[in-house]
């Protein structure tokens, strides 16, 4: 008996690293501190009726991007202990299995559960307030979304302390993903995380898509959106189309490793190469699923900035257009180099580099925003100004990749993993940093430290460009990616020491963010006016932090760049003007994050194919949503007496 | 009816279930959502016609399917297509009675498709040694056809607490948009099978 719960325990633990005792010992550490002061300042109540429970797209905003700096921070942790290993030749501080596992989780969390929830966290900061709504078109759907993600993301970071970690990479390539090579719950934990989390977005994207088209402010037509609501509207579409691609791949493998099919298996007739393509048909669109909204924040951050209108708006909207079609016809240039024909990869060849062409037109499109424009280099406008060059190295060297016979060189060196961080950190995470600066009052009524913030930019970005340029050249020199240690003599480890340095540097530029948060929450600026840097759109029309309903009056549109024009026009006051009418709102609900953390459990039983678990939590989850397909009482109305209690408060009743 | 009524005031004809902000906005949702699941069955088929032919020895298409039970399976669901149909007709004429009626059909058709599916299964399974670990392509045909069964019952359940809904609340904006939605559900699963019969069944019966 005593022997048995002994085996099970050290399959179920991982046991014999000190460095994941250490993880351990931290866990819990966090786990009772968290409890402890809930407990002792009295806040579980406040904590589940406020945030929990709440279906406010602003308070799940701010959720996402609490849980994306949470992830930006452990995927940072892994990359730097990934660079610990690899600074010197022959380093034994990591051993390969240790390093395998930390590069997969270090690319899945950056992706899926970093990058994505900074998106969608900004959306739905961003998107009802610059539209004029008071919600997003489904607010219930909206927070199941939020908690899919977030228990998807819990059970891929379980991973790590128990059963062990997924070691086949962030793309997860059959056949070593499949159950002959790779046995055990690693990489059942990114299937099913990913699964959770990916249905979270897709319902995200849905619920997106039916805001921006049928929830805009009166008179706010398609060619008056802000730029950024047109981002997230091509965004969700391509989320809508790209996401169920991940959702049956991770399925089928789902199924292989669980059921014993044989999708992707060598034997029986299963076609490893079947999962390259489902994985990359998701995985390209993917990426501009990070990047546009990312364009988007640039277009508001840089138009605000300069003082001036956004140049060449129709070519900015058409461009996304083009790059979210194009996006769907170049997934094969991710395996150039497995066997397809010249024939084939020509076109794919040409159809990545046409990618380039939108691209550089909304690059042109911001350089003539700048030109001739006042510019105020606030923090936000620095991140946007450092991305245009740096964006554009990771984009040429992309062009580079393009080109399939070259790109039998740079194949999987550091050349290509110098590239896709430069766009995604470059594009990406500087989008985010900005957006982070720019709405930052908007979501708590203060302005981040703008010398603490220029200290963390100035840190962060030099030490990404010390990290990355020189990895391209250490590429060239024919390190491949994913190696966990390296022979002396080659000549790698000058380069490798600098590329060290340089993301330690990112590692402090990141501290002085948070200790940037941690100051100006305390002794920042407060954000009286709700428009703290001139803004030209709706957000800024409403208090910081918005209230509750956002608007006691939709505003009218009729250019634009609307709230610029009310401006000029002394119109904004209109907002909010007596009389009120009782605002219809949707109530709070426990339900999504109740069916979440069900299927969290459900999830839990299958990665360790406990079914007597899964099978009761998958039918717990059906009876949740019955219950909420019988609620019919789901919403109340706001009472004009504390309409216009909230309006005196904020000082803008007239 | 009430229908008429709304005709006197000089708008144009707007059914109940489109009648509120509510309701338009979440048959816009449910329209894009389906637009995923097309995504969703591509993915499935093509996976499939890959594996077609990847029997690895095991049984092939033509030795498995069988044209009586797939033109049986076919004709209860397309047939529960046309009685949802004429649900949402009676929806039209806000007639709660006869909705139920005919969704009550709809989902005695919909029990006799997953029947003799479920038969189908089993019969491949042990009579034939068609497992979904035997072959590729036993895989692909499983899990395509499979995951359309599963979207099958779980509409069954779905419709089955909406009818409940129904009987307890009579024809409201509420209720009109939860049988439309389920309605729009119940077709396009049809759709789908159209495309099974054709690129599975009978193509596999060729090839």
């Amino acid at each position: 008996m005593i022997a048995d719960i002994k085996a099970f325990l050290s399959d179920f633990l991982v046991l014999g690293d000190p460095l994941i005792y250490g993880a351990d010992i931290s866990i819990v550490l966090s786990m009772v501190a968290i409890v402890f002061v809930l407990s002792y300042f009295k806040k579980w109540k406040w904590l589940w009726k406020e945030w929990l429970t709440t279906i406010d797209a602003k308070k799940i905003g701010i959720m996402y991007i609490i849980a994306a700096l949470l992830m930006l921070f452990r995927g940072g942790i892994d990359a730097l202990l990934m660079r610990s290993q690899i600074t010197f030749p022959n380093e034994g501080f990591l051993d390969s299995q240790h390093y395998n596992e930390i590069f997969t989780t270090h690319g899945t969390i950056m992706i899926l559960f970093m990058a994505m929830p900074f998106i969608v966290g900004m959306m739905n900061v961003a998107v009802p307030l610059q539209i004029g709504a008071r919600d997003v078109a489904f607010p219930y759907l909206n927070a199941l979304s939020f908690w899919l993600f977030f228990v998807g993301a819990m059970l891929f970071n379980l991973s790590f302390v128990i059963g062990g970690s997924p070691d086949a990479g962030w793309t997860s390539y059959t056949p070593l993903a499949g159950a002959k090579l790779d046995p055990g719950p690693g990489e059942n934990y990114y299937l099913i995380g990913l699964q959770l989390a990916g249905i979270g977005t897709l319902a995200t994207g849905v619920n997106f898509m039916a805001t921006i088209l049928k929830m805009r402010a009166p008179g706010m037509t398609l060619f008056k959106m802000p730029m950024f609501t047109w981002s997230s509207l091509i965004t969700s579409l391509i989320i809508v189309f790209a996401f169920p691609v991940l959702t049956v791949a991770l399925a089928l493998l789902t199924i292989d490793r669980l059921f014993g099919a044989h999708f992707f298996t060598i034997a029986s007739g299963g076609s490893p190469m079947m999962w390259a393509n489902l994985f990359w048909i998701w995985g390209h669109p993917e990426v501009y699923i990070v990047i546009l909204p990312a364009f988007g924040i640039f277009s508001e951050v840089i138009s605000t900035f300069s003082h001036k209108k956004l140049f060449g708006y129709k070519a900015m909207v058409w461009s996304m257009v083009l790059i979210s079609a194009l996006s769907f016809v170049v997934w094969l240039h991710h395996f150039f180099t497995m066997g397809n024909t010249a024939a084939v990869n020509s076109v794919f060849s040409i159809s990545t580099m046409a990618i380039a062409i939108p691209t550089g037109v909304k690059i042109f499109n911001w350089l003539f925003t700048l030109n001739k424009g006042r510019i105020e280099f606030s923090t936000a406008m620095l991140w946007a100004l450092a991305f245009i060059p740096n964006f554009l190295i990771g984009g040429l060297t992309g062009v580079m990749l393009a080109i399939a016979p070259a790109d039998y060189q740079y194949h999987n060196s550091y050349f290509l993993v110098a590239h896709f961080h430069s766009v995604l950190i470059g594009g990406t995470v500087f989008g985010m940093f900005a957006a982070l600066h720019y709405w930052w009052p908007k979501m708590f009524g203060h302005v981040l430290n703008e010398k603490l913030g220029k200290i963390s930019f100035w840190i962060f970005m030099v030490s990404f460009n010390i990290c990355f340029l020189p990895m391209y050249f250490v590429g060239l020199m024919g390190m491949t990616r994913r190696m966990y240690t390296y022979p002396e003599g080659l000549g790698w480890m000058p380069l490798n020491v600098v590329i060290t340095i340089g993301a330690f540097g990112m590692g402090i530029g990141f501290i002085v963010m948070v200790y940037n948060i941690y100051w100006s929450a305390r002794y920042g600026k407060r954000d009286k006016t709700g428009d703290p840097w001139g803004g030209r759109t709706l957000e800024w029309a409403t208090t910081s932090p918005a209230v509750e309903y956002n608007f006691a009056h939709i505003p009218k549109v009729e250019t634009a760049d609307a709230f610029l024009h009310m401006k000029e026009k002394g119109t904004t006051g209109q907002i909010s003007k007596a009389p009120f009418k009782p605002i219809h709102m949707p109530n709070n609900s426990g339900k999504p994050f109740i069916q979440a953390w069900l299927m969290f459990f459900a999830g839990f039983g299958l990665v360790f194919e406990w079914y007597w678990l899964a099978i009761p939590a998958a039918a717990a989850t059906m009876l949740v949503m019955a219950f909420r397909s019988f609620e019919y009482h789901d919403h109340h109305y706001i009472p004009v007496e504390e309409i216009e209690r909230t309006e005196s408060a904020t000082g803008r009743l007239n | 009816m009430s229908s008429v009524a709304s005709n006197q005031s000089n708008k144009p004809y707007e059914p109940l279930e489109y009648s509120t902000e509510d309701g338009r906005l979440r048959i816009l949702g449910f329209w894009i959502f389906l637009g995923a699941e097309i995504v969703l069955f591509s993915c499935l088929f093509a996976t499939y016609l890959v594996v077609h032919s990847h029997t690895a020895g095991g049984p092939t298409s033509k030795e498995l399917y069988d044209v009586k039970e797939f033109m049986i399976e076919t004709f209860l669901l397309l047939i529960s297509s046309f009685t949802c149909g004429l649900g949402t007709h009676e929806l039209r004429r806000h007639n709660a009675k006869g909705i139920i009626i005919w969704l009550i059909i709809t989902l005695l058709l919909g029990l006799g498709f997953i029947y003799m599916e479920v038969n189908e299964f089993v019969k491949y399974a042990t009579e034939e040694g068609a497992t979904v670990g035997r072959s590729a392509f036993l895989s692909g045909f499983f899990v395509l056809v499979g995951t359309h069964g599963a979207h099958v019952s779980l509409g069954i359940l779905w419709m089955t607490s909406i009818i409940i809904q129904l009987a307890k609340r009579g024809v409201t904006a509420v209720t009109a948009r939860k049988v439309f939605i389920v309605g729009l559900y119940w077709h396009f699963l049809d759709v789908v099978w159209i495309f099974i019969f054709t690129a599975v069944y009978l193509t596999g019966m060729v090839l």
